[in-house]
This record gives C-alpha cells, structure tokens and sequence, in this order.
C-alpha cells in the first residue's frame, strides 16, 4: 500500500510519519531554539521531607552568566496559582477530597526528593547549575513517609490531610456484597501490591517559554498530550495568562504513556518566567530527573476477597486498595485508583455483587497519575490473579472457571458503573486457547521437566474501558472537564485535506490512521491528506489523547466533520449535475447522479465549492471546511484473552517466556499494522512491570532506582516474538464502531506472566516484578516443599 | 559537565609528564565510565590526557607465553581477534558479553582494569589468567594488581599499556547479568594450567574481583561441573542489593563457576 493510492479502512498502510522521525527530521521540544532564549535549571529537594527555613540567593545571583534565580516567594508575589488535580473524589462519609496545596515551586516545604525549590536562568545550562550549586537552603529536615502501608502512621505532609489520607471512596453496594459472602460455598483471599512504575518515555520532558511584549502573550513548546488543556489550566487555575494570550505548541512528542498528559511545575515556570527574565526560556529534563520527577504509575496495596458457590459461579467480589499518590495530587491522579479502576472490577464476569474501598494517601515520593493504562491494569491484575488463584482452590480448569462466569449477554449492566455494549469473551479464549495449544501444554510441562526446567502457564482475561468518555457521566462523577474531542476537515480548492484534530500523536500514528480514514471516506490518495494536531493557534479545541481514546473519540468526531463534508458537497455536486441533492451518491471519490454515468470528482466538487459559480450562495456559502465535536454516548470495551508461557531455570532463577499469545478484540481495526505495534508495545511494558520494573524509595525516601543501572527497562531480548490474534465484535456506540488498543497489552500482560509464574512454582505469592533473585528463593521453596511431599 | 582542558599526546612520555605536571589532570580512553561520571559533576579533572593518539597501545600480539593485549584495545577488538580466539577463547567471549556495541566499540581494556569496577569483566579474566600488568613505571601481577572497590595498585598518574595474558590448558567465563545494568553480578572466569585451576570471581564480592580458592582446589583433581555440587560459597562476603541477596549471589557463582567449566570443557 503506498502513498499514492486510496487506502481503505483496514489496510497496513505504511506509518507516513517514520520517515521523518528515522531519519532524524522530527521536530521536538528540545531541537528547538528561540532568538535570545535563556536555560533554566531546577534546583531540586535532596530531602523526601523538609522544612525550608530559608532560602539564600544573593551569592547565585551574583555568578556569572546568571539572569534571573525565582522561588516560591516570587510565585506568591505574582499570585501565581497552584497546580491543581482536575478531578474530585468524594469520601464515602461525604467529604471531598483533601487536596494539598502544590505551588511550582515549594513555598514553606519539601515533600519529595526532587520537588522544586527554585529555578536559576542562565546563559548555559552549565552555568544555571554552578548558580544552583551556590544557593544556600536551609532545610529542617523532617521524617519520611515512603511505605504505603504505614503512610497514615506517618508524619504529616500536607496541613489539610490528617493521617496523609485525601480521601476514603467506595463503589459499589456493600450489603449486597456482605450478603453474597454470606451464602458463599467458598471464599478466596489475596493479598496483592502492584508496583510503582516510572514511565521512561524516550522523549524526556521539555519546555520552552517566551514571551511577546508587544502582543502581550505567552507560547509554550511542550512535550504535551494535550496542549489544549494544558493552555486552559495554566490559564484558568494557574493564572499565568488569559487563554487567548497563551499559545501552547506540542511538536513532535516521543512517547508519553501518560507522563505527558499532566501539567508539571517546569513548563509553567518557564513560561510564567519568560516575562519575569524578559527572554525565551528553556528546559529540558536529563534521565536522572526524569526518573525523580516525571508523574509515576501504579503502587497499589490490595486485599480482595472472591466469592464463589457450589457451581464455581461467583457470587461477589470485595476490594480494598490502598492507593499512593506520592507528595501531591497530580493533575488526573484522583481519577485513576478510583472511576479508573474500580469499575473495571467486574472484569469480563457476571458477577451480581462488587464492593470497593480506595484509600488514598500522601507519601514522601514524586506524585502518581496515569501510566499506560492507568487504574485498568491495575484492576485486571486484581481480577485475573484472584481468577486464577479460585480456579486452583476450586480445582477447576482455570480456563473453564472463566468461562463459566463470562458476560454473554450485551449490554451488561455490572454493579460498578459500566454498561458493557458489546463482546465476544468465549470467542477470544477459543482462539487463544488453540494459538497458545493451551491443550499441548502438559506434554511441554513434562519436557521441560526432564531439562530440569519448570514451566507454567497463565490467562489473562481482561476488559478494559476506552474513549474517555461521554461528558455529563464523567461530569457527575467529578471530572472538570467534558471529554469530547473535536474536528475539522479543511477541504483546499485543489482537494486535497487537512484535519484539524484535538487528538495529539506521540507515537501512535494518527498522521496515517487520520489520514487514510479520510482517504478512505472522500476517495483520495492518503498523500493528498495532511493530519494537523498539538498547536492551540491552530486546531480549535481539544482534549488529547490518553485511554485509547483517538480512535474512538477523536476519529469520530472527524467522521461527524466527513459526514457534513459530505452533505455540502452533495448539494454543491447536485446544483452543477443538475440533478435533486436526493439523486446524488457519492462513492470511491464521485459524485454520481443516481442510474446516470453522469459524476464529478470529488476534486472538482472542492473546486467548485470555492469558486462558486455554480451554484446559489444565498443558499450555499461557499467553501468546503467542517468541523465537528464529538461526545461519546458510552465507554468502549475492548476485551481479550492474553496467555503467556514460561519457563524458569531454578538454578538462578530467570524467567523466560516462551510463548506469548494476545487475542483482543478492539471492535474494527483500521490499521492491522499499527495495531500490532501498538499491543506488542503495550506487551513490553506489561512484561516490564510484571519481572523487571519497580520504582523503589528507600526508608529516607531517596530514590534507590534513579538510573538504568537499577531501573530494569524491558528490552528485545527479554521478550518472545508474540502470538497475535483478533476477534471481532462492532462497538455499537461510535460511527466507526472503533473500541481503541493503545494500553490493552499493558493491561492483560501482568496478570497472564504472574499467572504463568504461580503455576510453574505451584505458588500463588509471585510479587511484582518478580525478578531473578525473587523467582529462585521461590523455586527453592518449592523443591523444599515436593521434597517434604 | 565542568570545564577541563583537553590534551592529547603524541607520546607516552609526554601523557607521563602532562599527568606529573598536573596531579588533578585524569587519563581518558574510551570514555565510557569517565565522560558519563563528568556529565553528572561527580568528578572535576582540570584537565582530561586523551591517550587516543599515543603508538604502541591498541595491538593484540601473539608472545611466547600467550597473548598481550595494548591498554586502548577496544571490547569489540577483542571480542572479534582471530589471536584472542586462538590463544584463550574464553577472553574473546568475555569481551562480547561487556556492554552493548556502542560500548564495546569505545570502552577499552585499560579504562576497565583502571576502573576496577566490582561488576566489570575483565578483572576475572585477569585474576584467574593471572595476567600482567604492564605500565609506563612496571610489570604488576594480578594478585598485587586489584585492591578492591575501584582500588588498584596503579599510582598516581601511571599508565597501563598493556596486559599480557598467559596461555592455559582450558579456560571459560560464564556472567549472570544484572538484569538492570547488565554488568556482572555474578562473572566466573575458570583457568586450568597443568598443575592448577583459578577461579575467579566478579560482581559477587564486596570488596571487588576474587578468587574463589576451595573451587579451584577441588576442579584441580575434578575438572567438571558436578565436582562443584557440593561446594557452597560463604555469602558472608558477598554483596547484598535490590537486585539480590549475598545467598542468592553465592548461588549465582557457582552456577556460572559449573557454566564456566562446562565452556572450558567444550
Ligand atoms: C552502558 C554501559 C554498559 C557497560 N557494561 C559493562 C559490562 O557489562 N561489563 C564491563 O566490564 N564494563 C561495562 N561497561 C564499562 C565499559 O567496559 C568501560 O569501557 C570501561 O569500564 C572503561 O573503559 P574506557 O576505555 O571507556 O575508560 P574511560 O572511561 O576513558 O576511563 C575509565 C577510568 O580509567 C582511567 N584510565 C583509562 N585508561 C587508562 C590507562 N590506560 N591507564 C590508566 N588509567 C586509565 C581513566 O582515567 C578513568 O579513571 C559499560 C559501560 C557502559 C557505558
């Protein structure tokens, strides 16, 4: 499929965007350079928690090449506002969260290792970090609070949150719960903590501010998700500049998982300092902060409860989770171990009652929000591994045991929230079960036996929620914004397209899939197509791209602009055809009069359109550009069955895996290529958190994984060439019928390699990630234990 | 990074003297531990002798007794050296297990040894070879040579040129890798002459490369794996860490110790 062609909805359309980016022409934050732009350096907390008694710059100041050193002190004389997290969670005793204040840079106080204590502007980076050298702070160092699980036992971090608690939430009908434990046959228990995981985007954050004194505004080159919001809480909540005198820019942005959806203490200093230093300032985040401050993903603590009757169906499932939020409330963190998280409770299963208690506590380490999948992955370990762990305790196949509890009928009310529309669960565990020959696996088991190996199989069998989200239902559940997205087609007088989408790319391909929908639809050649995204001067509004939600939110709302593209052009067509607008069809680029051999391209019809001669403008304005906003009627479900197979080597303990089977079904695929890309990555990070990665603090709360000489990145040689597989059920509630794939790999794979490691070591407490060391001392266990036996 | 001068000499003996003349100047070979330890300002040289240009140090020769390999010879030189391969395969493999390709195409024999790395590799080449080390001033043995944590014999502003490495009947390294860094954390280097096996090991201890001694006694009647199945090695030493304990280092070693022999024999 090249370029030139017409390229239909579910091709393997080649990625129009590689070539620029392997070839070393992307264009990101850090490349570029502003006349006159000054380097900004943070000078960061050394202490998890601290007392600033003082701050002495006189001396910074005085170094050369200095131009300007800001605190919170001139944040506070500028009235600049705190960082805020834009959704509120209320208690179940009716209280709403308790949000601690989160200036950019610390006013009184420290709370993590890494927080910002002041910025020094130079005429080099270099030189910033010889002036941050000489600030004097005077700290009164103050106890950590690093474990989660005493975090309400430890010292106060923000003046309004006693025992470190923002909030107490539940879901669900706890009675209803009780009551179904009580007429249980069986109860499983499990005690689960899923790691902390940094989110290592490629790209580290960067950001320049300037600032224009004649036009008095502010632009901002970020590495954004979304620009759009970006511009509107840094105008509406953080006060730096009315939001038309703010232009935000997201250039090419590689990699965020999330990291980038959050407005950080660095792009709104820089911007807010443009004015202060009067010169365009920049930064640019090294690994080593990346790793301290980039917004983390993950860290539950989890006991859950499964409730099961004579028949192995289940009757109830109960939860309680102790989230981490780190220092402060990043700007979605409320969200994630809440409406992110404990809706997806149900998982693919008909289970009639679902209770669900999240606390929510302050700790000592950089704050936690959204990564690659953000509360799913969570829930779906929970869900799988307490599966897997009553299959065994109920000896029934664990595969069975599934099926036995699927939701077969659409649409599928559970008790937490979700309405699921549409899915085929049995379908996607047949295909992965004869892909992965779950059947064979006994036969592979004693094999490996006979090398001396152990081998374990595990399923993974999640759900997950996409295309956030219909507005009024995320509104009545505390969201402060509406999550529509918005579109224009700009058709040109010589046909050919720009779309203007809300949705931004920061590798996820929307350059090709945006272009070949519109290709697809108006019947030109997907190099006639050109996808503008990341400029708030540019595209009209937007609300980013996180949860899967480009293709299902984002592309629909492009659909709606096509649709009235479409219907203008129709009447445009109709007047030149001479023909009833009812008359004309439009199809593979033309416009037909019904029965006749009478068309017009659709070249001609744009031309037309601007030339305006044939047509009435009284009734038609002239012109061809559209645009439209979207906003979903429902969640989309993307669901699937993942089995992953290892083996261990119990003389050092390293886990291979040996097999790795996905079956998902993502409702139509437009781009199988992409798709793949997008589950394979998804897979890498999933393996990542479940055998190598783990943020870890230590009892000071310094960061003891601050590089990749202790954070364990997942690379290619730890990882299986993937299985890959599709099914296929229609979303019902978008036009494309669209369900999303971006995060589906990062949700099913923990639970599939932990499940697969539990059955090689006939064990059920594999902690996350579980390494070599961790694997072996439980594989000695073992052959304690069979020796006993 | 702070500011430094930058020199690089043409001969030996003006390196020698730049690095007299200036006892906070520091050598620069490859670059792959000292530029990374310069970006984050944990050293300030005021001057850094690049000893790129300098004659005489980047030659593999085969010698009476063995190989002897220039202190700027490259990982990849080594890895990739049909004398190495010939001579003692089991060095040409350590130097492919070392890094990535970028570092093994930068990284140098000498920066290693100098460093002195507990993780590194080329210690426990060194030590079970009982290799020499040979510098602008004298001829060190690898017993006197390592000192422990990035500590070595190597004087203030002595060069290492070059190593010779002696010729044995069989030799084998195996290396866990951290899963992390991927430097050792448990690299076993076996050596067996004619009346003697060295086992030395990387990564494990705490105070750097050494050799494991009841290993080599009992491979020097038994020269297989299993000989070692009923050796364990005393964790007490051994390092602890987030990425394992001393015990489960103590069993690292001595599955690479029968990985290693198991190579030797192949
Ligand atoms: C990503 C990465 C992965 C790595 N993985 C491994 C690994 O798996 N195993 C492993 O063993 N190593 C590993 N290394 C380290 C690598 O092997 C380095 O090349 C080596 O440790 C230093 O060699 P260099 O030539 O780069 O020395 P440099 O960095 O230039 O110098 C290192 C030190 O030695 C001194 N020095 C250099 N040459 C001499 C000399 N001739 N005489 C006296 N002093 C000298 C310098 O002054 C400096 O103090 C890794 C490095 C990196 C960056």
């Amino acid at each position: 499929m090249n370029d030139s062609t017409v390229t239909p909805i579910g091709a393997a359309v080649r990625r129009k965007e590689d070539q620029r980016f392997i070839t070393g022409k992307g264009r990101y934050t850090d490349d570029l350079s502003r006349p006159g732009q000054a380097f900004a350096y943070f000078l960061r907390s050394p202490h998890a928690h601290a007392t600033i008694r003082g701050i002495d710059t006189a001396a910074a100041k005085a170094m050369p090449g200095v131009v300007g050193i800001l605190t919170g002190a001139d944040l506070a004389a500028d009235k600049i506002g705190d960082l805020i997290c834009g959704w509120l969670v209320t208690s179940k005793d009716g209280t709403p969260m308790h949000m601690g204040s989160h200036p950019a840079l610390a006013k009184d106080k420290v709370r993590y290792v890494g927080d910002h204590v002041a910025v020094v502007i130079a005429e080099t980076l270099d030189a910033a970090k010889d002036a941050a050298a000489a600030i004097a702070v005077d700290y009164e160092v103050l106890p950590a609070v690093a474990d989660l699980a005493a975090a309400d036992a430890g010292a106060q971090i923000h003046d309004n949150a006693p025992r470190n608690i923002s909030y107490e939430w539940e879901l669900g009908d706890k009675a209803a719960t009780e009551a179904a434990f009580a007429r249980a046959a069986h109860v499983t228990k499990i005690d689960l903590v899923n790691n902390r995981l940094a989110p290592n985007a490629m790209e580290p954050r960067a950001a320049i501010g300037e600032y224009d004194a004649g036009d008095e505004a502010y632009t901002l080159w970020t590495t954004s998700q979304n620009p759009h919001v970006a511009r509107l809480v840094l105008s509406a909540f953080v006060g730096i500049a009315p939001e038309h005198k703010l232009r935000v820019i997201a250039p090419d942005v590689g990699g965020g998982f999330g990291s980038k959806i959050f407005i950080y203490a660095e792009e709104t200093v820089c911007t807010w300092a443009a004015k202060k230093v009067g010169r365009p300032v920049k930064w640019t985040a090294d690994r080593s902060e990346a790793f301290l401050s980039d917004a983390h993903g993950r860290d539950h603590i989890s006991h859950a409860e499964l409730a099961t009757d004579a028949a192995g169906k289940i009757l109830g499932f109960k939860v309680h989770t102790r989230a981490n939020l780190g220092a402060y409330m990043s700007t979605f963190s409320s969200c994630i171990p809440t409406y992110l998280y404990a809706t997806l409770l149900s998982g693919q299963y008909a289970i009639p009652a679902i209770h669900c208690e999240v606390d929510a506590f302050y700790t000592t380490t950089a704050p936690v929000d959204a990564y690659r999948g953000a509360g799913r992955p969570e829930a779906t370990f929970l869900v799988e591994r307490i599966m897997d762990k009553a299959a065994r305790e109920l000896a029934i196949d664990p595969a069975e045991f599934r099926r036995r509890n699927f939701v077969t009928q659409f649409p599928h009310q559970t008790p937490v929230i979700m309405n699921y529309d549409a899915g085929d669960y049995g379908a996607s565990l047949d295909l992965a079960l004869e892909m992965a020959d779950y059947k064979g696996f006994p036969a592979r088991r004693a094999e490996a036996e006979a090398r001396g190996k152990l081998r374990g199989i595990g399923l993974s069998n999640y759900i997950e929620a996409c295309g956030i989200a219909p507005s009024a239902a995320v509104g009545s559940l505390g969201a402060g914004v509406g999550l529509w997205e918005s579109a224009e087609v700009r058709v040109n007088p010589t046909g050919n397209v720009e779309v203007l989408t809300g949705s931004h790319s920061h590798g996820q391909g929307h350059e090709t899939t945006f272009a070949q929908l519109v290709s697809a639809r108006l019947g030109i050649p997907i190099d006639q197509v050109s996808v503008v995204h990341g400029d708030t001067d540019k595209v009209q509004f937007g609300m980013g791209t996180y949860g899967s939600r480009s293709g299902a939110v984002g592309m629909s709302a492009i659909v709606k602009a096509l649709d009235k593209v479409e219907a203008k052009a129709k009447k445009i067509a109709a007047h030149i055809l001479e023909a009833a607008e009812g008359d004309i069809e439009f199809k593979d680029g033309r416009f037909t009069v019904a029965g006749t051999d009478r068309s017009l391209a659709f070249a001609e019809v744009a031309l037309n359109a601007y030339v305006a001669h044939k047509f009435p403008t009284s009734e038609i304005e002239p012109g061809l550009k559209e645009g439209a906003f979207y906003d979903p009627t429902n969640f989309t479900f993307p669901a699937g069955c993942h089995i992953c197979e290892v083996e261990v080597d119990p003389e050092t303990g390293v886990t291979r895996i040996v097999n790795f089977t996905a079956v998902d079904d993502f409702g139509v695929v437009i781009n199988p290529m992409i798709v793949e890309g997008q589950v394979h990555g998804g897979i890498a990070q999933g393996v990542g958190q479940a055998l190598l990665e783990g943020v870890t603090y230590d009892a000071d709360g310094q960061l003891v994984t601050g590089s990749y000489m202790d954070y364990t990145m997942p690379r290619a040689d730890d990882l299986p060439s993937f299985k890959l597989g599709l099914t296929q059920t229609r979303c019902p509630s978008n036009p494309l019928g669209i369900k999303g794939c971006g995060e589906a790999g990062a949700i099913a794979a923990p639970a599939a390699v932990i499940n697969a490691l539990a059955d090689a070591l006939g064990t059920q407490d594999v902690p996350m990630p579980a390494t070599p060391a961790k694997v072996w001392a439980l594989a000695k266990t073992r052959a304690v234990r069979q020796a006993a036996e | 990074m702070y500011a430094f001068d930058y020199q690089r000499p043409a001969a030996l003996a003006d390196a020698a003297a730049l690095l007299k003349a200036d006892p906070e100047a520091k050598i620069l070979a490859g670059g792959q531990t000292l530029l990374p330890t310069l970006k984050q300002r944990l050293a300030q040289p005021t001057a850094l002798v690049d000893l790129a240009r300098l004659p005489g140090l980047s030659a593999i020769e085969k010698t009476a007794e063995g190989v002897a390999i220039g202190a700027l010879v490259k990982h990849a030189a080594v890895a990739t050296s049909d004398v190495v391969r010939a001579a003692i395969p089991a060095l040409a493999d350590l130097a492919g297990l070392i890094g990535d390709p970028a570092v093994r195409n930068r990284g140098t024999l000498g920066g290693s040894l100098a460093n002195d790395d507990p993780t590194a590799d080329y210690p426990a080449a060194v030590l079970a070879l009982n290799a020499t080390v040979v510098t602008d001033r004298r001829s060190i043995g690898a017993g006197d040579y390592f000192q422990g944590l990035f500590t070595t014999a190597l004087e203030e502003g002595e060069i290492i040129t070059r190593v010779d490495f002696p010729q044995v009947e069989r030799a084998g390294y195996a290396k866990f890798r951290n899963p992390a860094s991927r430097y050792a954390m448990a690299g076993v280097f076996v050596a067996k002459t004619a009346d003697a096996v060295r086992v030395a090991v990387t990564g494990a201890g705490q105070s750097g490369v050494f050799l494991w001694e009841e290993a080599g006694d009992i491979l020097a009647s038994d020269f297989s794996p299993a000989a070692l199945a009923r050796l364990e090695l005393d964790p007490a030493d051994l390092m602890s860490d987030l990425h394992g304990s001393a015990e489960y280092r103590a069993q690292l070693v001595k599955a690479m110790a029968k990985r290693a022999v198991a190579k030797a024999l192949a």
